[in-house]
Order: structure tokens, then C-alpha cells, then sequence
């Protein structure tokens, strides 16, 4: 398999190197734990902490910056970072008011992030921590991991990274993030598998006329597999999906979120994101805002998901606040 | 015949050659029902456990199974690197201060490992998890004990890798393999099947003396 690399062991740090000198006046990279930190590391505000495993660029390493994360722990290729990674990169950027894990809804993610937080409890350190889980494709019950955290992550970044910006303390960010959590929801599709570099083969096989829905972003296999279908046609099950759980209803604001799984042309997500507008103007829900782009990917996957997020005045305004990293950059 | 420290050490170098040779089959497994990255990462924690062993005298299992035990966990990640990590802490707190056990003490030790990790994953016998390999293998231990170290061992053995294989038609409730549902079923656990090799690293260690 073909792919821009030198060694399959130096594929992560490699790339976070390529990605602090790039952005050298946004980002440092704490090389030996592979943790992203913001150059200008302000203090005192709560320190907002992301992580997991790389492979889904540029989350995370790639929202670390003003008003958004202020570290993030890059794992391996698809596997959570270690709770040595999290621990150090909560002691490096801890500002004295606190430190929030955000966390994917993933049993490792969730027990290294867990661990860590239990050190830095030990150290007189307050740590919270919430877990997202916006992916409706999977069933919640006391049977399985519970639902993923998908595109809703990257929401949940900005805005609370926007509200520590502005002075929040820890209680607050927390509250929020749940808050946000409950009102988010996603789901997303793959036209083809994801090649890790170290397997050096398609995660899982996917003949050329068939499409899998409800997948997650490590090429977990999704809901059904499915004869290829149209791009509105797919828009109207996942937004289906979406709509119907939270439930989001006429008369609702949403943020409406288009995501590139990596291998999915602009042109092809652009035509998702018009079927969606369809698709929520015939039901009475009103986009006020939006993204439309790669942000949480999964290698080089084809495919995207839809995630919806009900907005409220708060969530609005934390969306219009002033980010600078190395992915999203607005009003600054 | 006890159980002694220099076998403990000859299971670890076991473990790490046995996935070192079937990282690969382990991807294959984790493919099928996860995330493609179980013998590559196991890889990784037991090639930095050997360079943290190398050289070093150890007196007693606790001293052995501590390092091991934070070796894993800090380079491992995922889910195995706290599991396994948790599972090789506990067994070295149970033998700290020992360098030669019965291999009654030993299931014992490996009985702590095992609630350890059943606690921090949540998972029970059936769940389709490492739980499945290991927990056959320390009732056999016991069991068999009467019979002689070698015969429990080796009942060991073929107990964990009864459970291996049982983990095949079961559903997935734990892990990434849970998202799968019924998918999960007709799939070998690879987290059981790396469980399955430490049973049988500690019994070839113990049946070279």
C-alpha cells in the first residue's frame, strides 16, 4: 500500500513535528510524551485537555490553539493515548484553575483518561472529565461500550475551548460540556476502508458497489451494510437517524456540521451538505450555523458524517468567538 | 515444584517472542471485530518491557511484575495497556516479597490480576474479553493442583484455550467489538487469544525449569 512515509514507526511523531513547525507561533509539541500544547500557554484559565489515538487529523493536535484546546494527546494510530501521556500533558499546560478531559466514548480513551485524572487527583490537582458520546449509530445499554464519540467531539472542543477563553471556571466548562454533550448528535457513513500504516492493508473489505452505514471513525464497522445509494438518499437515513433521537424538532436552530472522513473530496462534501439543508428545511430546522470539511477523519476512509448540535444563544455566541489553531481560524 | 522468579522472568521473554511472532494473526483478529491494532501495540509494550528487564536482578515477582506492569501501561495504550498493566500489578502486590511460589499461591496471585481487571473493564465471564482465556486457566491451576504442578499447568493451557475458542460464538459486550453486535459472533477475541499465550508463556517457563 502507497502512502507518504518514511518509517511506520515514526508516522506520528513525524507528523507532529511537520505540524509545530508549521505553526510555531500556535502550537509547541512536548515531543517525548507526543503531546501538542499551545505556544503562548496562558495562565490562570482552565486548562481544556483532548486526546486519543491519531489517525483522525486534525483532531486533536490540530485544535489546540486560542479558544479552543489548550493540549492534546496524540496515541498511536487508532489506540488512546497511555496515562502517561495524559498525565504529563495535564501537568504541563494545568494553569492553576483546573483541568477538563474531554474524552471520546471509548473504553480505552475512557480508562487511560480516567487513570490520569485519578494521579493528578493525587498530585491536589481538580480534574474533570466528560465523555462524549454523539454516535447514534450505536445502541446504549449496559451491553456494550456505550455510543461513540464522533463528529460531536470537534463541536464540543470549540465551544468550550471558546468559554475557558473567556474566563470560565472548571464547574461552569463542565456543565457546559455535558450540556452540549446531551443537545449533539451524529452519525456517518464509509463508500470505502481505511489502510493504518502498521496493518499496511484495509482495516476491514468493502466491495466497490456497496457503502457502510452507521460506521465510526477507526473503520469499526457500522449499523448495515448497503447497496450503493445517492447522496440524498444517504443524507435522508443518517439525518433521519440524527434528527429523530435527540429529537430536533420545527422551529429548532441547529449547527450543522459536514464531515470528511479524509478521502472525500470538498466537491462530494459540498453535495452532502446541500441534500442536509434539503433535508432540514423540509422538516422546519433552521442551519444558523455550520462547517462543512475534514476535521475528524479516519485516515484515508471515504465516507462523512452528519452531525447536528441544537443551538441556544450561549452555544451560538461560544461558536462565534474567536479561535485561532491550526484547523479552524475565525474573527481573530 | 514451586513456581519460581528466574520462570516468572522466562515467561515474560516468552510472551514478548510469541507476539513478536503472531502480531500479525492478533491484527488479523482485531480487524475482524476491532480496530486492527492489538498485536501491534502488545509488540510495542513487550519489546520496551525486555530493554526495562534486560540487565536488571530481580529478588521477587513484585519487583518483576511492577515494572512490567508500568511498562504496559505507559507505552501500551488503548485498552490492553491498562488491563494487561492492571492485571500484572495486582499479581505482583499478591507475591511482593516472594521469589519462589506453590502453584496454589500462583493461581491465587493470578486470581487478584484477574478481578483487577474485570473491575476497571466492567466486564464479566461471557463478555467475548481476555476474562475468558484467563479465568478457565486459574480454575484449572486450581483444580488440577492435586494432580501435580505440571498436570495443573498443562490443564491450564488447554482450559485457556478452551475459553480462546469459546469466545467465538459469543457476542461482543465489551471493547470496540461491542459496537458490532451480532457481527461480533463467528470471531475469535483477540484480547483472549494474547491471554491464551501468557497462559501457555508461563507454562512452558515452568516446564523448562
Amino acid at each position: 500500500m502507497k502512502k507518504l512515509i518514511n518509517n511506520i514507526d515514526d508516522v506520528v511523531t513525524e507528523s507532529l513535528a511537520g505540524m509545530w513547525a508549521a505553526h510555531p507561533d500556535l502550537i509547541k509539541v512536548i515531543s517525548e510524551y507526543s503531546v501538542v500544547a499551545r505556544a503562548d500557554a496562558p495562565k490562570p484559565k482552565v486548562a481544556v485537555i483532548s486526546g486519543g489515538g491519531s489517525g483522525h487529523e486534525p483532531m486533536h493536535g490540530g485544535f489546540v490553539g486560542y479558544g479552543m484546546l489548550d493540549a492534546a494527546c496524540a496515541g498511536a494510530i487508532f489506540t488512546s493515548p497511555t496515562l502517561e501521556q495524559v498525565y504529563e500533558g495535564a501537568k504541563a499546560t494545568n494553569g492553576g484553575k483546573g483541568v477538563l478531559f474531554l474524552v471520546k466514548n471509548y473504553t480505552g480513551d475512557v480508562m487511560n483518561f480516567q487513570m490520569a485524572a485519578d494521579m493528578l487527583k493525587a498530585d491536589g490537582v481538580e480534574v474533570e472529565q466528560v465523555v462524549v458520546n454523539d454516535d447514534v449509530a450505536v445502541k446504549d445499554s449496559t451491553w456494550t461500550a456505550g455510543r461513540r464519540g464522533v463528529g460531536g467531539t470537534v463541536i464540543i472542543e470549540k465551544l468550550i475551548g471558546a468559554y475557558a477563553q473567556a474566563g470560565a471556571s472548571l464547574a461552569e466548562v463542565k456543565e457546559l460540556a455535558e450540556r452540549v454533550n446531551a443537545n449533539v448528535r451524529s452519525m456517518g457513513m464509509a463508500l470505502t476502508s481505511c489502510v493504518p500504516p502498521a496493518a499496511g492493508k484495509p482495516i476491514f473489505d468493502l466491495p466497490d458497489d456497496e457503502i457502510e452505514l452507521g460506521i465510526g471513525i477507526h473503520g469499526e464497522p457500522g449499523r448495515e451494510r448497503v447497496k450503493q445509494k445517492t447522496s440524498a438518499e444517504i443524507v435522508e437515513y443518517m439525518a433521519s437517524a440524527v434528527v429523530s433521537d435527540l429529537p430536533f424538532k420545527e422551529g429548532d436552530e441547529v449547527l450543522a456540521f459536514v464531515n470528511g472522513m479524509g478521502g472525500t473530496p470538498l466537491i462530494e462534501l459540498f453535495v452532502v451538505y446541500n441534500d442536509l439543508k434539503k433535508f432540514l428545511d423540509g422538516k422546519g430546522i433552521t442551519i444558523a450555523r455550520n462547517l462543512v470539511g475534514n476535521y475528524i477523519t479516519s485516515l484515508d476512509m471515504q465516507g462523512c458524517s452528519i452531525t447536528l448540535l441544537k443551538l441556544d444563544s450561549q452555544t451560538k455566541a461560544l461558536w462565534d468567538y474567536p479561535v485561532h489553531t491550526p484547523a479552524l481560524r475565525w474573527g481573530r | 515444584m514451586a513456581f519460581t522468579i528466574k520462570m516468572a522472568r522466562a515467561a515474560v521473554e516468552k510472551f514478548n517472542a510469541v507476539i513478536e511472532e503472531k502480531k500479525e494473526y492478533l491484527t488479523d483478529l482485531d480487524s475482524a471485530i476491532g480496530d486492527a491494532d492489538h498485536g501491534i501495540n502488545m509488540n510495542r509494550g513487550m519489546k520496551r518491557i525486555i530493554d526495562k528487564i534486560q540487565g536488571k536482578d530481580y529478588a521477587d515477582f513484585g519487583g518483576l511484575f511492577r515494572d512490567v506492569a508500568m511498562t504496559i501501561m505507559s507505552v501500551v495504550g488503548g485498552s490492553a495497556g491498562p488491563l494487561y498493566g492492571t492485571f500484572f500489578m495486582k499479581l505482583g502486590q499478591k507475591l511482593a516479597g516472594q521469589g519462589e511460589v506453590s502453584v496454589e499461591e500462583f493461581a491465587a496471585a493470578m486470581g487478584d490480576g484477574l478481578s483487577g481487571v474485570m473491575s476497571l473493564g466492567k466486564s464479566a465471564v461471557g463478555d467475548k474479553t481476555m476474562v475468558d482465556a484467563i479465568d478457565p486457566a486459574i480454575n484449572a491451576l486450581k483444580e488440577h493442583a492435586p494432580e501435580g504442578d505440571a498436570a495443573a499447568w498443562d490443564a491450564a493451557v488447554a482450559a485457556a484455550e478452551g475459553g480462546m475458542k469459546g469466545t467465538i460464538p459469543m457476542l461482543a459486550r465489551r471493547g470496540r467489538s461491542s459496537y458490532l453486535g451480532e457481527r461480533s459472533i463467528g470471531h475469535q477475541d483477540p484480547g483472549a487469544t494474547s491471554s491464551y499465550y501468557l497462559v501457555s508463556c508461563l507454562r512452558d517457563a515452568f516446564a523448562e525449569g
